[in-house]
């Protein structure tokens, strides 16, 4: 009869994507060093274009320290522990899905992401990463027709190098961070998307991040391109096995807008959060920035975090070409022993540019939860104004949440509005809903669904009800 | 209506409650039956809004002794949502606001779970809509409410009318409201008045938690139990409001004292 302890139990529902694939894995030696930069590049037989981009990088990296001023804590990471490079064993060249690993695809499956052309996603194409290397793309010749390109960064390299070379490093540079110079001396493999001039793409796009090896750290590579007037929604899903060790996710995201165009790109992320105690996980370190470099051109991240044990994340927009648009809309739900230090930055540099964050906090059990974002004006962007919501829901009596907003202006004739709450839910709102013959999961589901919906708006038709249902079953057994 | 043939529909049986280490309800002893309206009256502290509460499970009490059945089952072993869905309904004298949370989606949602466990059909939101537009006559409520969050920035009134609505939708067996009057004026007191008496038939019982006679203008009580001290004390038909509405509850303190010495008979 008694529902206290209930709320506890219904946040702790065990991770179900927390298999291991058994498969043979080519792994190169730990530890990172130039010859080890060398060696990926020729493994990926590269172009000297991009063996030159990594090994600056890895000077650079060199150079760098680890940031310390986010909200989080963990123990050192030692980076000559990791392995930088495991792929699957796969007979030399997969032509057609017919030959790749069935375990691969079994795993895929198992995961809800059928890619065999029978069972394929409709409208939705999908590039999966399995470590450190795409594993399959689907729909690429439809694409194609469209002029779209669709395909693993690794095989864009190949095959449209002079687009890569163009693009890659210049929205995040090599130096940017320490987690970028890591990605960009390492990065293994990651989707690229081009969509040319005036072109809508046809269907959602898609990848599917796994990690699979235990001390292997994932270091994708995503860049995508939107020339004039031309438009995509992205989304990107991942997943991870459960160790009680802690492995290294350092991902850069890019994108470029032109003219009138538009990207979306949408991130459900799941990685494995460790344990109750806070035992294994995903160290997420991960930095994806936009550049709006068109007028009038837009660029929108919607994210839901509900993963990792560490989450370091802002999802930017740089907002360079006149009337250009940045959106942010976020949802970061931490239980048990998570550490999430998450938000954006809005860089406003052209004038009459416009920028939104909406940013939803959940934390529960002995998590922590921090709110981060910069917003700033710069010297030409007269008329430019900004809108940001941060919203802190607090579940259980013993999680953190903080919000830490930084507004820069150099233009008098800018505006930037920022609004902040915070909310629990209480017993009361439980027992009101209950007594109305509301179950009490369904209870706090309903309540959290209603906290996050102008975020959920936002995702893709497809997954807007998937991350109700995954915020609801990361809830489980966390209120009382 | 009384009609000494009409099943039993709720038995508390010396029923003792607290909260925290507070005794609330120390003994009481309450018959409703089908198509029968019963008002408890009492001074605040008494027990009243405690009794309604422990009736409807909420979690802060806690039952110490005694028993309740509900329809010849044991009440006390059924979860809040079990109760509501069931059958029993409380109308809150401060309803809470949950942000975010849609009104009329509540409403379907809430309706379904009493539904479902009715053995009838779920209503999808079409013929949910159609439903709702109906009733919300019982209450004179404006349609534009159920666009908003659930009791969002609602007057008191507003509120108030909401539980109601939610009463004529889940259509209960037992409804208990709790200080329904409080904070409403002459003219929404009114409404909700109708309402009760609309949603009041032979089949149902109405249990009216109040510390004033206006709304027992409105809604005649077939029997009014006075409260004090966590039981009932006296109990008696109409016109035991109207006596306490014209010499108050003095007599109360009197009672309660002799009660002092000889504390085994209250009934």
């Amino acid at each position: 009869m008694s529902t206290a302890a209930t709320v506890g139990d219904l946040v702790s529902q065990p991770y179900k994507y927390g298999f291991v694939t058994d498969i043979q894995t080519e792994k190169i030696a730990k530890g990172l060093s130039e010859d080890v930069v060398r060696l990926i590049s020729a493994k990926k037989d590269e172009p000297s274009f991009l063996l030159d981009f990594r090994l600056k990088a890895y000077q650079q990296w060199l150079k760098l320290e680890e940031p310390d001023w986010a909200a989080l804590g963990h123990p050192k990471i030692d980076y000559q522990e990791i392995i930088y490079y495991a792929a699957p064993k796969q007979k030399d060249k997969k032509a057609s899905l017919d030959e790749v690993d069935p375990k691969l695809l079994e795993t895929f499956e198992k995961l809800g992401i059928p890619l065999s052309e029978q069972k394929r996603l409709s409208n939705v194409a999908v590039d999966a990463v399995f470590d450190s290397v795409s594993i399959a793309t689907t729909y690429k010749e439809k694409l194609a027709e469209h002029g779209v390109i669709f395909c693993s960064i690794s095989e864009a390299v190949k095959e449209h190098a002079d687009l890569v070379e163009r693009y890659l490093g210049t929205v995040v540079p090599t130096n940017d961070n320490y987690f970028a110079a890591l990605n960009s001396a390492v990065f293994s493999d990651g989707s690229f998307v081009f969509i040319p001039k005036g072109v809508e793409c046809p269907m959602e796009l898609s990848t599917y991040f796994r990690i699979n090896s235990a001390d292997t750290g994932q270091f994708e590579r995503t860049l995508i391109v939107a020339e004039e007037g031309a438009s995509v929604s992205y989304l990107e899903g991942c997943t991870a096995p459960m160790f009680d060790t802690n492995q290294l996710h350092a991902a850069v995201v890019e994108l470029v807008t032109l003219d009138d165009a538009s990207i979306k790109y949408s991130t459900v992320q799941n990685w494995y959060a460790g344990d109750e105690n806070g035992v294994g996980g995903i160290y997420n370190f991960v930095t994806k920035r936009g550049q709006c470099r068109g007028a009038r051109s837009k660029i929108s991240w919607t994210q839901v975090e509900t993963g990792s044990a560490i989450t370091w994340k802002y999802p930017s927009c740089v907002l360079q070409g006149a009337d250009s648009v940045g959106e942010f809309y976020s949802v970061a739900l931490t239980n048990h022993r998570q550490q999430a230090d998450t938000g954006t930055k809005m860089i406003h540099l052209g004038p009459r540019t416009r920028s939104t964050i909406v940013s939803k906090g959940i934390s529960a059990g002995y998590s922590s939860n921090s709110y981060r974002g910069l917003v700033q004006m710069g010297t030409k962007a007269i008329g430019a104004k900004n809108y940001s919501q941060c919203d802190s829901m607090l579940i259980g009596d013993q999680a953190a949440a903080n919000t830490y907003p930084y507004i820069r202006s150099q233009q008098p004739d800018a505006a930037v509005e920022h609004e902040a709450s915070t909310c629990r839910i209480s017993a009361d709102q439980l027992f009101y809903l209950q007594s109305r013959g509301i179950g009490f999961e369904e209870a706090v589901s309903m309540m959290v669904s209603g906290f996050c919906r102008d975020v959920f708006n936002q995702l893709p038709m497809e997954f807007a009800a998937e991350a109700d249902k995954l915020l609801a079953l990361k809830l489980e057994g966390s209120v009382g | 209506m009384i009609r000494p043939d009409a099943p039993v529909l709720l038995e508390i049986s010396d029923l003792c409650a607290r909260v925290e280490d507070q005794p609330i309800l120390k003994g009481v002893n309450l018959t409703i039956r089908a198509g029968e309206i019963h008002a408890v009256m009492g001074r605040n502290g008494s027990g009243k809004s405690t009794l309604s509460k422990v009736l409807a499970g909420h979690p802060a009490y806690t039952v110490t002794a005694g028993s309740v059945l509900y329809r010849g089952e044991n009440l006390l072993e059924l979860a809040p949502e079990q109760r509501a869905r069931t059958g029993l309904f409380l109308g809150f004298q401060y309803p809470v606001e949950i942000a975010g949370v849609n009104n009329l989606e509540f409403l379907r949602v809430a309706t379904n779970a009493r539904r479902t466990e009715q053995g009838l059909d779920e209503l999808d939101t079409f013929a949910f809509e159609d439903l709702v537009r109906e009733r919300l006559g019982v209450v004179q409520m404006d349609p534009a409410f159920l666009e908003r969050g659930l009791n969002e920035g609602f007057s008191g009134g507003e509120k108030k009318r909401n539980e109601i609505l939610q009463m004529a939708l889940l259509e209960p067996l037992v409804a208990i409201l709790d200080e329904t009057d409080s904070g409403l004026d002459i003219d929404a007191l009114r409404i909700v008045a109708g309402g009760v008496n609309q949603l009041a038939g032979p089949d149902n019982a109405t249990l009216l938690v109040t510390h004033y006679q206006r709304l027992l203008d409105l809604i005649t009580p077939d029997y009014v139990h006075v409260m004090a001290a966590g039981r009932i004390l006296r109990t008696g038909g109409k016109d035991l409001a109207l006596e306490l509405e014209r010499d108050g509850y003095d007599w109360v303190d009197q009672e309660l004292a002799r009660l002092g010495a000889e504390p085994a008979e209250v009934g």
